[in-house]
């Protein structure tokens, strides 16, 4: 059945591999080592180049363009298990965003020099979209104006995603219009080392990498315009939503996890001469959350699915992208919130960790739109 | 075999094109289901008629084997088949506690003669049955339930009340639970018994809802013999098939939350709960109320993930019945079916809040009464707090306090 909610053999398969390999390769206990040294890249390039053997950088990405073609449905697996262990990698910004922006906007010269080179891991890429305090595509002001045959970029981007550690950005940026304007965003490949160019590392709470990055007249020529021309809306939305489904896979990993470490919590941990999982009032709260993560799982199956499906349409996959980020914000916030209570006064402590899950689940909530922007434009989608 | 199954499918439509009335493709109001029984009533006569058409075929209950009325159709073809009658909107022909609670548990636990006697009745509507497990004193603790029946030759003597016995009083059987062991721990001295409403010794009073109907009664039995070849499974051996009819109930029940679930379907229709919002308000494009917008959203989006999750259950479960999904949806769907009402009513403000009277048209009154009605969904069959209790030992694996403290002493 094309629309079926499990997965078939091949899928549990891969998601087994990934499981131990995260577990083994890439645990907690590395995210924490890579915070506490302040690692200058956020990442371990070693472990990167072990995913990339395993085939992890092409997951989705077609075989006719050097991909692997498990579908999105296969990147959200691998993404479901480093959710897990909060494994630190440029997975969500280079392959999750930046190949999938190539591959659904770019022309075929620009795929077929970029993509191979995603898939054996010789380039890191980030997605500079973001220019205020919230998630919102609607308003991009960074300027492209035409100069020379190509275009000059003015502007300022936050919140971009390993813009510090790569090589190129992909860059959101004005081609005409007014701010508000759905119409006329070019999509473009900039240099990391681009004359004009300011990339600031913001350390963030989750410890993965973030940057501000200042555009003041960086020049390009125009072969950097991913398709040669502005992207349609349609086009910037189903990146946008392919990356924001990947996502909420990605923290259904770490929801599954934070969840299971507190129930572990709750079996083990005694007081009043019982196990505190005893307790109804723990009880009840567990099974209310062991409902909303089933409805979230779900979504995240039924979003990747659609998105495997080429019968699926834009509105479906809209709508389905903007349920599954508001659901698994919600329940990410809800899950970390009770990990931390539950756990009491070790759950505070920083050698305990599943405050990281909190610090993780706050990021994860805002990137690529909370949950009331993913409501309001459910209901958009919805027509009311 | 796909191509067996085009054929049926096709068969099935030619069939309900011919034998399904035009009035039975319509919207049912509350007052046309037909709950079948002795004293059937039907408002509309064409739902007499297109029970009698259904049941001849078996399609009442599908899946049940055709030697007992049922319509011996295998998961595909009773897919078809829903399939077929959902694309023409067709109402169910009967709804009633017999399809979806007692033949479920005789088709596993009863002996071959009770289901002759039973099943093929159930199919055509003839006999309506009614629940009687809850009891004054036992609600939540079932299993603490004191109606006896004390064996007398060949027959059973019942004494006792059960209490909130839905339909009781327009019944014609009950399957009820009767304590048969007066020494045994409280879960190994219970039957499961089955017998006549109209025997000497049974009476009923009806009780108001809040809603302002009366569909559950206070139920009394005073010395009702009972021929003892009625109970069901073994002699003291009620509890398991109390607890496995409890799984069909709630599986019924859970189904409330897929009233909300309309998202996949795209376009709006007249009765979502943003539509009527709209409507009221004068909006046209967008609904004019920010909060109760983002309200409604999320509950769409729990709609529609309690759609996916019913179905993913399913497709775990092979139709292999409940797994571990399953006691979750029927605290899920219940608690959706709640909050689905209560944005009705701040949908259409003061207009959903008329009890009865002029000024309000019927669609308005039954606002309210829906609303108060749903509030009854997180209780019966058992309540949201013992579904909770259920989650957190069974699927949680957490531990039972209970449990511990009684070893403990
Ligand atoms: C509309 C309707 C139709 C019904 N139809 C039928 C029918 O046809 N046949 C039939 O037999 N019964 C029927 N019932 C009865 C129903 O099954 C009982 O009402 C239900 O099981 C609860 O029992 P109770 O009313 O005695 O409440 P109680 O058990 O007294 O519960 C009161 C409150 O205490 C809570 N509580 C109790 N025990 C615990 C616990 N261990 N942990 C935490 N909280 C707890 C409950 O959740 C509830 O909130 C119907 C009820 C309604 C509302």
């Amino acid at each position: 059945m094309a629309d079926s909610l499990l997965l078939n053999e091949e899928q549990e398969l891969l998601r087994e591999s990934a499981r131990g390999f995260c577990s083994e390769r890439a645990p907690l206990s590395l995210h924490r080592k890579l915070r506490d040294s302040r690692n200058p890249d956020g990442f371990d390039r070693d472990l990167w180049r072990q995913m990339v053997e395993l085939g992890w950088a092409g997951m989705a990405i077609p075989e006719t363009c050097g991909g692997y073609g498990f579908g999105h449905t296969g990147l959200g697996l691998v993404l479901e298990e480093t959710g897990r262990t909060l494994a630190d990698s440029p997975l969500v910004a280079t392959v999750l965003l930046g190949a999938n922006a190539i591959l659904e906007t770019g022309n075929e010269a620009q795929k077929a020099e970029l993509l191979p080179r995603i898939v054996a891991g010789e380039l890191l890429l980030a997605f500079a979209l973001d220019e205020h305090i919230v998630h919102d595509p609607g308003r991009i002001e960074t300027a492209a104006v035409p100069r020379n045959g190509g275009f000059v970029l003015n502007g300022s981007k936050t919140f971009v995603l390993d813009g510090h550690v790569a090589d190129r950005i992909v860059v959101a940026a004005r081609i005409g219009g007014g701010s508000g304007d759905p119409e006329n965003i070019g999509l473009f490949l900039v240099d990391a080392a681009a004359p004009g160019l300011e990339i600031t590392r913001t350390i963030m709470v989750d410890g993965r990498n973030c940057a501000n990055i200042v555009l003041n007249d960086v020049a390009v020529d125009a072969g950097a315009l991913l398709g040669g021309s502005a992207v349609t809306p349609e086009a910037l939305d189903r990146v946008l939503d392919i990356a924001r489904i990947g996502l909420a896979a990605e923290m259904l990993g770490s929801i599954e996890e934070v969840f299971e470490r507190t129930l572990d919590y709750l079996r083990q941990r005694e007081q009043f001469g019982v196990p505190i999982g005893a307790f109804q009032a723990l009880q009840h709260r567990a099974a209310e959350m062991y409902g909303e993560i089933e409805l979230g799982k779900s979504l995240v199956r039924a979003a990747l699915a659609a998105l495997d499906d080429p019968a699926s349409g834009a509105t479906r996959i809209a709508r389905l992208a903007s349920a599954a980020k508001a659901k698994l914000s919600e329940v990410f916030f809800l899950v970390s919130n009770e990990g931390i209570q539950m756990h009491g006064g070790i759950g505070m402590t920083d050698e305990f960790d599943i405050g990281f899950f909190l610090k993780r689940a706050r990021v994860a909530q805002q990137f690529l739109g909370d949950a009331g922007f993913h409501r309001d434009r459910y209901a958009t989608l919805h027509s009311f | 075999m796909s191509g067996a199954l085009e054929q049926f499918r096709a068969e099935t439509r030619d069939w309900l094109e011919e034998n399904c009335p035009a009035s039975m493709r319509t919207p049912m109001p509350p007052e046309e289901v037909v709950w079948g029984g002795r004293d059937a009533e039907y408002a509309n006569p064409d739902s007499k008629l297109w029970l009698e058409r259904m049941a001849a075929k078996g399609w009442t209950c599908p899946l049940w084997p055709a030697e007992y009325g049922g319509g011996g159709l295998d998961s595909a073809r009773a897919e078809v088949l829903a399939g077929e009658l959902a694309r023409i909107h067709a109402r169910p022909a009967l709804t009633s506690f017999g399809i979806s609670m007692l033949g479920p548990v005789l088709l596993e636990y009863g002996s071959h003669e009770q289901r002759l006697e039973h099943l093929p009745k159930i199919v055509r509507g003839e006999i309506r049955w009614c629940q009687g497990y809850s009891e004054p004193g036992s609600g939540s603790d079932l299993a603490s339930l004191n109606t006896r029946a004390e064996l007398h030759g060949d027959h059973y003597v019942i004494n006792g009340s059960k209490i909130w016995t839905s339909y009781a009083d327009k019944a014609d059987w009950i399957f009820c639970l009767v304590r048969t062991d007066f020494e045994a721990p409280k879960h190994q001295g219970i039957s499961f018994i089955l017998f006549d409403m109209a025997s000497e010794g049974v009476s009923t009073k009806p009780i108001k809802l809040i809603s302002g109907s009366s569909p559950f009664c206070e139920t009394f039995f005073d010395d009702v013999k009972v021929p003892a070849g009625n109970i069901v499974g073994r002699l003291n051996d009620g509890w398991s098939i109390a607890k496995r009819l409890l799984q069909h109930e709630r599986t019924m029940i859970s189904g409330f939350g897929l009233a909300g679930g309309q998202a996949e379907g795209g376009g709006a229709s007249e009765t979502t709960v943003e539509s009527i919002a709209m409507r009221y308000r004068g909006d046209t494009d967008k609904l004019s109320d920010p909060l109760l917008r983002d309200r409604i959203a999320r509950f769409r989006i729990d709609s529609e993930a309690f759609a996916l999750t019913s179905r993913r259950s399913a497709e775990e479960s092979e139709g292999g019945g409940p797994n571990h999904i399953s006691s979750m949806l029927k605290y899920y769907g219940c608690e959706l079916n709640k909050r689905r009402c209560e944005l009705l009513l701040e949908a259409a403000g003061n207009r959903a809040l008329g009890w009865e009277g002029e000024g309000f048209d019927a669609d308005e009154l039954s606002l309210a009464r829906e609303w108060l009605r749903s509030k009854a969904n997180s209780i019966e069959g058992g309540t949201a707090e013992i579904q909770l209790n259920v989650i957190a030992r069974r699927v949680l694996d957490l531990p039972d306090l209970t449990g511990i403290l009684r070893g403990k002493r």
